[in-house]
């Protein structure tokens, strides 16, 4: 069969060569190369020719550098499976390690580092030491990766001979610049991996690495690396931390002219070091945005898919950070026919993300095109991106009528998504309802299918019941086909959208209810017959207790809870210019532990804060509002069915005797103890209510301040007026801050800002100014400080319209004053950041 | 030499001459405290391979043996697969159990990369494009049977463009001393007529067809290299227009592409249009009404943004607007450029959709090519979405036209109408009637279009941007290599919405 026919092949070819081993006739090379072609091409398909071993390395006594080359890689391959064969090989490549011609010693270097074969090391060292000083920067080059090979083969042995110490005088004296950068290759990951083994060291070497001198003669000579090398360095460049502004001038100047290479990734490790660089200087920092904006469109457009995708997911990670520096660009964003669908998607959220007063219309617009679009992907990011942007923005208007054109497109996906939409939007803004409603009224409801929209249109149906006079008939309908309705999602809102009518509208929907609760009740699904006990249950407690769960008077939705926390959105941008930003993750939400290294497992503790910080991006209140009612009802559903069971010996079932429909399963009788039960489920429901506010951060002061942070501050400062007004008077300037907010749009009154700001303990003394300029007090007070001292105040100014803010900080102790003054922007720039 | 790097001695001797040299240097405590910690290197890949569009492996690399031998498998069985609401194509960067995969799309092939740490995306596929560029100056051509008949040749340039998973040089002169395998030529003549040398043919004016697809390093069969050097301005355009006609953006990208087959590395000076702009528009949204009765489209050429090659100096380009460079072997991009001034699109597509009865529609297309009379345009093809509804399309071309196909495609219901050749300043109409399975819809022109255009004009370029001279130093009064300087524009999305 075919594996025999294989193995014949294999043992003609091993024969072959041994006949060809020993030969010196003319053209013998010529047989050998095809031979060793074939070789080669079955290792390549996978095909395991390992057997071949010996006879590969008998023929390789050779002057024909082709056939060399072949057996180098050969031997590589399968070196590391087959150690006793290796050693074979040991001969012949030490041999060509003194030859004269550098290609061979750099070649045969090469192959002797890439063996992988431990007992092998021993013949490693001092090949590989003379490499480090040949006169030739090829083999030199090849010797310094040679030692990073060694390395991962044997690390002792790599410190023990003074390798490392070889590459980094290299690494500042070498004329040959791939010589130097692969030093750096060498020398970044050899630290790394030291960490581990002796920590000090490590830490030391690393910093001397990242060290003026070895910095500055890097730079010096950037233009000698090749341009990868340049990518290198670049990188290395952006983790120095240059000691003053002027330093960080001048090295902006010497690598602006690599914002207009053709490579983008040299453009971009550039960026990495101009972002770095002025992280801390507001205005310089937007102007580097201003500089890299042209630069970056060109890559987008220059390139192949594969690029634009690259340099894009960049550009779309500076736009979510500074929408307003990119309001003006929005036609850069639109998306062409022949962008494919992962470059589409990322431009849609550009063009959400810019959108503003100004440009709406216009982005509206482009977008209500693409929902005509035959790739259904883009039609619904794009009806998406069109309800988010009817949401960051005052002036819905003109949306409302957009959302009338998707329906008349009667597409089903369209329609779907679209009801999605409103729905959101009717939960911001409530005034909407009437016109909203119209829209809603004429949507056939046979025509909805997909759960999500089924959902949204039940819970408008249940919510706008007064405005719409057939609501209950609508709703009727769904409730007769209940058996066949396969979403769970889609019956629980149907119980709740009863519920809320019934409330409105008794007399028209009494029996509707009833039909739906003993429907509820039977349902196979856990939530589904949960949610229907409960209301069943609460409603025997009487109406206005049921509405006052079920129905509560609802405040519109302010802010969305935003998917990523800002703490994750600013590692992320630490880690510009890497896999992280396709991703839209920070690495260790991608990277394996071991690799990652230690370092950075350090920071890892990093993650632990996580989910409080994420309940502190917006403000508990709005959380509240932004999950819905429906969530709280099910998160106490849960609780509720665990008390359920957990006193499951007394549980008789639903009581029906007071309950006027008859449609309900009887399947109880009335006992004594039933009351009782009924009451010490509610009061657990009552009390798991509780629960899930503690859940949702509510009462989570202590752990709302991010553990990152040295300074701890009280939960609940005190200061009077006049108190504050005193130290005012009495302190002094300790520390003035700078910071453009990332999304001043959300700013229309400063009440967010101070409502931020309280969640994360800092208390607001007074606020005032009007749009576009607010002015705040704030305080706060160092955790564990006597009650009158360990105050800081603070006095911030931002301009709403261009995100720019100003704080000056004063402190009682004065020493404390940077703690604060980085606590400080952290919550700072946690806000809004959505 | 000094070895000692902590002395500041030696730095500043050798910092001097820089223009960070005025400042003193201080160590300790100051310079490299509190830097963030270093982490793996910005760029480090496991392994390379190309797969075949079947999924075969022709060329495989494993450079640090941390990734499976089976990635290539994972690899292609995720792109085949990918899920995603429609049907959408893999992105270029993923992640499978914690190993990365990257990858682009090259002549038929998939140029891949591999790796467990978090390198610079750009970087890597920055790589990969040149890996399979470099291939192709050697090989001649790149696609499957080149590769194939190529492979240990390919492995010589593996070899040297990447070490360990680091890239070392990937210049296609650099690499000359390493290659000892001869490449062997697949035919040119088979590669299809639309091809990247047919690209330029415009008319009689041919030029060798051989030559963009030559080796660098292969023996011309006649015994003596041919001394020349190709420029090329490849400008793809964008544009957009309203369903009243005008246009609402538009955009043209654009790349001087260089390949040069001159011995003894001469110097080339490339001359521009003197009057050339860079940058100096501001971002603001612009008037999109243009304006060309008055003829203020030709004339100054102002580019938004351009980028250059490594090897090009720019001594002589803000007083000549002359690039100069000593171009190294092989193709490569001199300067790329982009432009949003308004220019003259060189298609004008007007349809007119209407409904002819309850199960009826028809759909007319009238094409018109702006451009002038000695010009042709290739390849125009038209892609019309049509109704959900349709079901059957019947077409009418014009009397007499000669080299025009149409197709209705039933999946998509998508109407294609294909022009192999289109004279400037021609018009041409194509009548589609289509047969409806539901009574009409409320709005029959929203379920047709948007129409979107692919075409390729040689000797046509839309921004004006031109190469006026091409000099190249000589060496010898006979020395005269030849000179190619060609033009093409090309559709990148050219929409007309209905």
């Amino acid at each position: 069969m075919n594996a025999d026919s294989r193995k014949g092949e294999l043992a003609d070819l091993k024969a072959q060569l041994r006949q060809l081993a020993g030969s010196r006739q003319p053209g013998v090379e010529d047989i050998k190369r095809e031979l060793y072609k074939k070789v080669i091409s079955y290792m390549t398909i996978g095909i395991d020719v390992s057997s071949l071993f010996s006879e590969m390395v008998m023929c390789s006594a050779t002057s024909d550098l082709v056939l060399k080359k072949m057996c180098y890689l050969y031997v590589g391959n399968y070196a590391r499976g087959h150690p006793d064969l290796a050693l074979l090989t040991i001969n012949f490549l030490q041999k060509d390690c003194h030859d004269d011609d550098p290609m061979i010693r750099g070649l045969a270097l090469r192959s002797l580092c890439s063996l992988r074969v431990k007992n092998l090391v021993e013949y490693l060292i001092g090949p590989l030491r003379s490499g480090l000083k040949d006169a030739n920067g090829y083999v030199r080059t090849v010797a310094a990766m040679g030692v990073l090979k060694l390395y991962h083969i044997a690390p002792s042995q790599c410190t023990d001979n003074e390798f490392p110490a070889m590459l980094r005088a290299l690494l500042l004296n070498d004329p040959d610049a791939q010589v130097v950068a692969n030093c750096l290759c060498a020398l970044q990951e050899i630290y790394t991996a030291e960490v581990n083994v002796s920590p000090e060291t490590a830490a030391r070497d690393r910093e001397h690495l990242l060290s003026k001198p070895v910095i500055y003669s890097l730079l010096n000579r950037i233009k000698d690396f090749t341009e990868w090398a340049q990518c290198l360095v670049l990188d290395m460049v952006s983790k120095y931390v240059p000691s003053d502004s002027d330093e960080s001038f001048d090295m902006m100047n010497i690598l602006e002219d690599r914002l207009q290479h053709t490579n983008s990734a040299v453009v971009l490790a550039a960026i990495k070091v101009f972002l770095h660089l002025t992280i801390s200087m507001a205005d310089i920092h937007q102007q580097v945005y201003e500089r890299i904006k042209a630069p970056l469109l060109t890559l987008v457009n220059s390139g192949s898919a594969e690029q634009t995708y690259a340099v894009l997911s960049h550009l779309h990670l500076l736009v979510l950070r500074a929408p307003v520096l990119f309001s003006n660009d929005y036609k850069h964003f639109y998306c062409r026919y022949s962008d494919p669908t992962y470059v589409k998607k990322l431009k849609l959220e550009m063009l959400t993300a810019v959108a503003n007063e100004t440009n709406t219309y216009e982005i509206v617009t482009e977008l209500s095109e693409y929902a005509a679009n035959v790739d259904v992907a883009i039609a619904r990011e794009s009806i998406r991106a069109v309800g988010k942007i009817a949401l960051q923005q005052y002036d819905v208007n003109a949306i409302v009528d957009r959302l009338l054109q998707f329906l008349e497109m009667e597409k089903d996906y369209v329609t779907a998504e679209t009801l999605v939409l409103v729905k959101d939007l009717l939960r911001k803004y409530p005034q909407w309802s009437h016109d909203c409603i119209a829209v809603v009224g004429s949507v056939s409801s046979k025509t909805v299918t997909e759960p999500k929209a089924k959902s949204a249109l039940v819970w408008m149906l249940g919510e706008y019941a007064y405005d719409m006079p057939d609501a209950p008939y609508i709703l009727e309908g769904f409730i007769e086909n209940w058996i066949e309705e396969d979403s769970a999602q889609v019956r629980l809102e149907l119980l709740t959208a009863v519920t809320k009518i019934f409330f409105k509208r008794p007399p028209e929907s009494i029996k509707m209810l009833g039909a739906a609760l003993s429907a509820g009740l039977a349902d196979a699904h856990q939530d589904v017959h949960d949610r229907a006990l409960l209301y069943y249950r609460l409603l025997q407690q009487g109406v206005e207790v049921a509405e006052r769960v079920v129905n509560p008077a609802k405040q519109a939705v302010s802010v969305f809870a935003d998917t990523q926390s800002s703490e994750i959105k600013d590692r992320i941008f630490d880690e510009f210019n890497s896999l992280s930003v396709v991703y839209q993750q920070p690495s260790y939400m991608f990277l394996d532990k071991e690799v990652r290294g230690p370092i950075e497992l350090t920071e890892d503790s990093g993650i632990l804060p996580l989910g409080p910080t994420i309940a502190d991006d917006v403000l508990p209140s709005q959380l509240v509002d932004a999950t819905d009612n429906d969530l709280l009802l099910s998160a106490s559903d849960k609780e509720e069915s665990v008390a359920a069971v957990s006193n499951g010996s007394h549980y008789s079932g639903p009581d029906l005797a007071g309950f006027e429909s008859s449609s309900a399963p009887p399947r109880s009788t009335s006992s004594p103890s039933s009351t009782s039960q009924v009451t010490s489920t509610s009061a657990a429901a009552a009390t798991s209510l509780l629960d899930f506010e503690d859940l949702l951060g509510l009462n989570t002061y202590e752990v709302s301040t991010p553990a990152l942070f040295s300074l701890k501050l009280k939960t609940k400062p005190s200061l009077v007026a006049q108190a504050f007004q005193r130290k005012w008077g009495q302190l002094a300037v300790a520390l003035t801050l700078d910071h453009t907010l990332s999304s001043p749009a959300s700013l229309p009154t400063p009440q967010p800002l101070i409502r931020h700001m309280q969640s994360n303990l800092v208390e607001v003394m007074a606020s005032g100014g009007k749009a576009p300029t607010f002015k705040f007090f704030f305080y706060a007070q160092a955790a564990d400080s006597p009650s009158s001292s360990g105050f800081f105040l603070v006095e911030l100014i931002v301009n709403t319209s261009t995100g720019f803010s100003q704080a000056k900080i004063k402190a009682d102790d004065a020493s404390l004053a940077p703690a604060f003054q980085e606590l400080f922007l952290a919550i700072l720039s946690s806000f809004g950041s959505n | 030499m000094q070895v000692h790097c902590r002395e500041s001695s030696v730095q500043s001797s050798r910092v001097s001459p820089s223009p960070l040299a005025h400042h003193s240097l201080h160590f300790g405590a100051g310079a490299g405290a509190g830097a963030s910690p270093i982490c793996a290197p910005a760029a480090m890949i496991s392994q390379f391979f190309v797969l075949s569009l079947r999924g075969d492996n022709i060329v495989f690399r494993d450079y640090r043996g941390d990734v499976s031998k089976s990635s290539a498998e994972i690899f292609f069985r995720k792109v085949k697969f990918w899920k995603g609401e429609e049907g959408e194509e893999a992105p270029p960067v993923f992640n499978v159990d914690g190993v990365n995969y990257l990858h682009v799309k090259h002549s038929g092939l998939l140029f891949v990369a591999t790796t467990r740490v978090n390198p610079s995306p750009a970087l890597v596929l920055e790589l990969l494009q040149r890996i399979a560029r470099v291939t192709k100056d050697y090989l001649g051509v790149l696609n499957e049977d080149s590769l194939r008949k190529n492979f240990v040749l390919v492995y010589e340039l593996l070899d040297e463009m990447i070490d360990f998973g680091y890239p070392q040089t990937t210049s296609t002169e650099g690499l000359k001393s390493f290659v000892f395998n001869e490449p062997v030529v697949v035919d040119a003549a088979r590669i299809p007529s639309l091809g990247p040398a047919a690209m330029f043919v415009q008319g009689s004016k041919r030029v060798p067809g051989t030559a963009v697809t030559k080796s660098v390093v292969a023996n011309d069969p006649s015994g003596k290299k041919r001394e020349e050097v190709f420029v090329d301005i490849i400008e793809k355009i964008s544009v957009t227009f309203n369903a009243s006609g005008y246009v609402l953006t538009s955009e043209i990208d654009g790349t001087i592409q260089m390949k040069s087959y001159l011995t003894g590395s001469p110097e080339i000076k490339v001359g521009l249009n003197e009057d050339l702009t860079v940058g100096v528009r501001s971002s603001a949204p612009r008037d999109f009404v243009p304006d060309y009765s008055s003829g203020n489209s030709v004339g100054l050429v102002v580019l938004d943004d351009c980028n250059f090659h490594e090897s090009v100096r720019l001594d002589d380009f803000e007083t000549e607007r002359a690039l100069t460079l000593v171009p190294p072997d092989g193709e490569f991009p001199i300067m790329n450029y982009r432009m949003t001034q308004e220019f003259k699109p060189p298609f004008k597509v007007y349809p007119v959709i209407e409904e002819k009865g309850p199960f009826k529609a028809e759909v007319r297309l009238k094409v018109r090519a702006d451009f002038a009379s000695n010009i042709t345009a290739n390849m125009v093809i038209l892609r019309v979405p049509m109704p959900k509804t349709t079901t059957r399309v019947s077409f009418a071309l014009e009397e007499g036209a000669v080299g025009q196909t149409t197709d209705f495609k039933e999946s998509t219901k998508v109407v294609e109408w294909c022009c192999r050749k289109i004279v400037g300043g021609s018009d041409h109409v194509l009548t589609a009637k289509l047969t409806l399975s539901q009574e009409r819809n409320v709005n029959i022109k929203k379920e047709a279009g948007p129409i979107s255009m692919t075409f390729t004009i040689p000797m046509y370029n839309a921004s004006k941007l031109q190469v006026k001279y091409l000099q190249i130093v000589k060496k010898t009064k006979s020395y005269n290599p030849h000179r190619w300087v060609r033009y093409v524009t090309q559709a990148n999305s050219y929409v007309i919405r209905t």
